[in-house]
Order: C-alpha cells, then structure tokens, then sequence
C-alpha cells in the first residue's frame, strides 16, 4: 500500500469541476429549483403569516405564533423524514409522482418543497413581522389621516418600506436555503450532495468530490449575492444622494470591501 | 416665497355654513393613569382658524389627534361635520364605529404633522396623489392633475418628481400640506407643523398656512408661533393640564390674559 495513492487527484478533481457530465448538472440544477421553490413559497406564506401575528385577533396571533414554535423549534432533517416517511407508514399520506405534461415531479421533491416551504415560512414571518414593526407609527397615522384603510396602507406604504429591511435577511436565508437542500437527501432526493456522495461510493475520491461540491455551493451563493445587491440598489432608490447614507450592500458585507 | 392661487378652497365647508365643523363636549381622555384631556368643550365654525397654544404635555396635541380618530375618546361627545367620531348610535347605544366608516370620516379632516410623515418611497407628486387614486379612485391623470396644481399651490411645481429624502424640511411639509389638501378637506387639523423645522424654513410654511386661512379653509392650528396666532387666529385657546383654561380672541389673549398660567406661559414664549 503506498502512501501517494491517498494524494490529491488533480485530474479527477479539474475533470469534476470543468467537465461535469448532465447527471450531475442535473443534480445541480436539482438544488438550484427546489431552493427557490422552497423559499418563494416560504415567503408568500411568511407574509400572511407576520400580518396574523401582528393582528389583534387573539386566536389568529396565537395560532400564529403556535406555527413558528412547531416549525422553528424542530430540525429540518426531522421535518423531512416525518412529512415524507412518517406520514406514509403512518398511513396518513403517501406522496406520489406526478406527471406535469413535460415534466414529472417525483414524490419525494414534493415532500421536499411542501417541507422547505412551510419551514422557511415560519423564518420568513419573523423576518416580516420585525420588518413590518421597523417601519414608523407616523407613516400608518398619514396613512389613516388620508383616508386609507389598513389594507391599502399595508400595501402601498408599509410593505413597500419594509420591504427594504427584508432583502438583506431574506438573502441570508436564500443562501441557508441553498445549503440545506443536502438535508434532502435523507428521502433520496438527488440533488448537488447526494449525487456526490454516490459518486464517492464508486470512485472512493471523497476529498476530491467534494471540494468540487463546496466550490458549486460557493458558487450558487455568489450568484445569488449579486443578485441580492441589485434588489437593494433598486430598493434604495429613493434615496439616492440624499443625506441617509446607503447601508452596506451584501457585496460589500461578503468581501469586506468598499466599492 | 411660495404664493398661493386666489382661487378658493374647495371644501365641504361651504355647504354647512351655519352649522359647527367640529362640536366637541367635555371630551375626556386616559392614558393609562394619567388624564390627558379634561373635559374639553369646542366649537368651531366654518370658516374659523382655532389656535390652541399651551405648555407641553398640556393635551393640546392630544385633543387635534382625538378630532381625527388617531385617539380615542373615553368620555364625552366628539362630532365632526355633524358625524360622531369614533362612535355611532344604534337602537340608543353608542356602539364603536367599524374601520371603514372611521377612514370615511378622516377622508373629510386633514392633518399635517410635526414630523412631516410624508411617504419616503414616493415623489412628492406621488405623496399628494395615493389618497385620491387608491381611497377615492379618481384615474392617475386627474390626479395627476389635481397632484400638479396643489403643489403649485405649495410652490414646489418643480419639486414633484423629488423624492422626500432630497426636500428639505420646510419643502417636505409643504408637500405634506398639499397631501392633505388633496382629499378636498372640510377641515385643517396642524399638530405643532412649524417645530421640527429649522428657523428660516418656518416662514415659507406659515405662509402656505396664512393662505390658506385667507382662502377660508377652516382650521385648528396646535402652535407656538405666537405670530401667526395673533395675525391669523380668530379665536386662541390656551390649555394647560388637559383642561382649557381660557380662550378669546388674539387681540383679548394676547394684550390682557386673565388666567395666571396664561400669563406666565405667554410671558416665557414671547419676549
């Protein structure tokens, strides 16, 4: 046994990272959609979900707040096997394929988004409910002093304040996001992490194989960072040149630099 | 130095005109403990500029803030433009009023603010325009239009594509004034409008503000801009501790206050 064939496979690593075949393209891909299915969804049900907290309705606060005890108290990875897995011994509900014309949603990439998205939904509330809280009292009182009702008000002056307090924690959890989607593959799902254990398990390159995997993570989550730094330069238009500084952009925050 | 058009000022006012715009009687308000409003008693006219001066804490602001609804009453009678405010009879009990029909009734009182509290996210043009678009459903040109000629009005035609941030103090309550004017008001509420600005812009606003009481817009102006009080001002109320404690004409009030606390509030203000 020699000691140089545990070195580092140059080749195997370069060949992985430059030249992946579909299958694994596809596993990307894998991660890259039910990520953002995961939390597009997780944020359209946070919002409702930060408004009923917020309501003066006592049983929809607390049922609310009962939600994102359940969902924030409990590991993802307990989450997936007890939606998937567990309701199916259980009898309850057992997830099928589906046929959408062109393509097929397979059973368990359905669990998968139907767990990130409630999840996420529980994290998205809290992100609205402080977002919605930031904005001042003054502006629901011009709001009511002109005559708005509080869903006209909600909509077109709170949200769209509040909104710039969500992106820069909304993009953090699009990149936990990003990174939880190997927690899918518990209940098979292949996506970037699963297909890189598989193909360790045939070629035994664990080192190599997965650095190629955290440098597509790395990958995925700079893209998404210069995403999220021109939602907020176009959130923070109105504000341009005046005298309130520009808070610091994600690019700035992940590199360390000024621009 | 913005100039207003002659033109007068639409209101509601001019239907009602012998009857009071708001009758308030021996309204009583808590904060928790503390007896913020005193049997409060008021009537104004149309067509009246109500002045109401007092020490901080006196429940001066509080009692503008009760006129629109952004306070509820605990005791007494509130009515604005013959409606109660915040209550409403049914079957001879007061019953709370619905959201609905209390956003009705602000639709016909307009407020400026200390603060301004215009909508940062919106140009100046916007600011004035989301009440007639998204509460009265008037279509973007006509309020476009209403938009351009109340800033006119305010003397900022060429600020309207400005958003808040880039105005200065004395040009975002401008705005704010014209925000309110859109909605067409019956009356003009100005809770303390001149005191977050810096000194040389208190002049352009009190300025909209006198045309405006000379257009016969009918008003109740919390200040302590004892000058306008005194040009503008039919009628000076003077609270302290939540009660009003005397109120006459500026000539009255001013020259020869009777209550003690009027004198030695008016003796620290004007020098």
């Amino acid at each position: 046994m020699s000691l140089l064939a545990a070195q580092f496979d140059s080749h195997y690593f370069w060949q992985h990272l430059f030249h992946p075949d579909g299958v694994f393209l596809r596993a990307v891909w894998t991660t890259v959609y039910l990520a953002v299915l995961g939390q597009a969804f997780g944020t359209l049900l946070g919002l409702p979900l930060a408004i009923a907290r917020r309501s003066t309705h006592r049983l929809l606060s607390g049922a609310a707040w009962t939600y994102s005890w359940l969902w924030r108290g409990t590991p993802l990875l307990v989450q997936l096997l007890i939606v998937y897995t567990g309701l199916a011994t259980a009898g309850i509900y057992r997830f099928h394929d589906v046929d959408f014309g062109l393509f097929r949603l397979p059973a368990e990439q359905q669990a998968a988004i139907i767990t990130l998205s409630l999840a996420e939904a529980a994290y998205m509330g809290e992100i609205f409910r402080a977002a919605i809280g930031s904005v001042d009292r003054g502006q629901w009182e011009a709001a009511k002093s002109v005559g708005m009702r509080p869903w006209p008000t909600m909509r077109l002056v709170i949200l769209p304040q509040a909104a710039r307090v969500v992106v820069p924690p909304l993009g953090n959890e699009f990149i936990t996001m990003l990174k939880q989607t190997s927690l899918l593959s518990i209940i098979g799902v292949t996506e970037l992490f699963r297909m890189s254990s598989n193909i360790n398990s045939v070629d035994f390159k664990t080192f190599e194989i997965f650095f190629v995997a955290a440098i597509w993570y790395l990958m995925l989550t700079t893209v998404w960072s210069l995403i999220q730094h021109r939602i907020e330069v176009h959130l923070a238009r109105s504000e341009r040149a005046s005298a309130v500084p520009l808070e610091k952009s994600s690019l700035e925050r992940l590199t360390g630099l000024a621009r | 130095m913005p100039q207003l058009s002659s033109e007068s000022v639409e209101s509601n006012a001019a239907s009602a005109v012998s009857s009071p715009i708001v009758e308030a009687i021996e309204i009583d308000k808590w904060f928790g403990q503390l007896h913020v409003l005193r049997k409060v008693s008021l009537t104004v006219l149309p067509r009246q500029v109500i002045v109401i001066i007092g020490p901080s804490g006196s429940g001066k602001s509080t009692f503008l803030r009760c006129v629109n609804h952004l306070e509820k009453i605990d005791g007494g009678s509130l009515t604005v433009n013959g409606q109660a405010i915040g209550y409403r009879h049914r079957r001879g009990r007061l019953i709370a009023d619905s959201e609905r029909h209390i956003a009705q009734q602000r639709r016909n009182v307009g407020m400026v603010f200390q603060r301004f509290n215009l909508f940062p996210h919106m140009t100046a043009l916007e600011n004035v325009t989301a009440a007639p678009m998204h509460v009265n459903g008037m279509n973007r040109s006509q309020a476009r239009d209403l938009g351009e000629s109340l800033l006119a009005r305010v003397g900022l035609a060429d600020r309207a594509n400005s958003y808040p941030g880039h105005l200065s103090g004395g040009q975002q309550q401008r705005v704010a004034i014209a925000r309110a004017l859109a909605m067409k008001p019956a009356l003009m509420l100005f809770d303390e409008a001149t005191s977050a600005l810096d000194p040389e812009m208190i002049g352009e606003v009190l300025d909209v503000m006198k045309e405006l009481a000379l257009d016969g817009m009918t008003m109740i102006v919390v200040t302590h801009e004892m000058g306008f009080a005194r040009e503008v001002g039919d009628r000076v109320i003077m609270m302290d501790h939540g009660a009003i404690v005397e109120e006459g004409t500026p000539a009255e009030l001013f020259t020869n206050p009777r209550n003690e606390r009027t004198q030695s509030f008016l003796s620290k203000i004007i020098h």
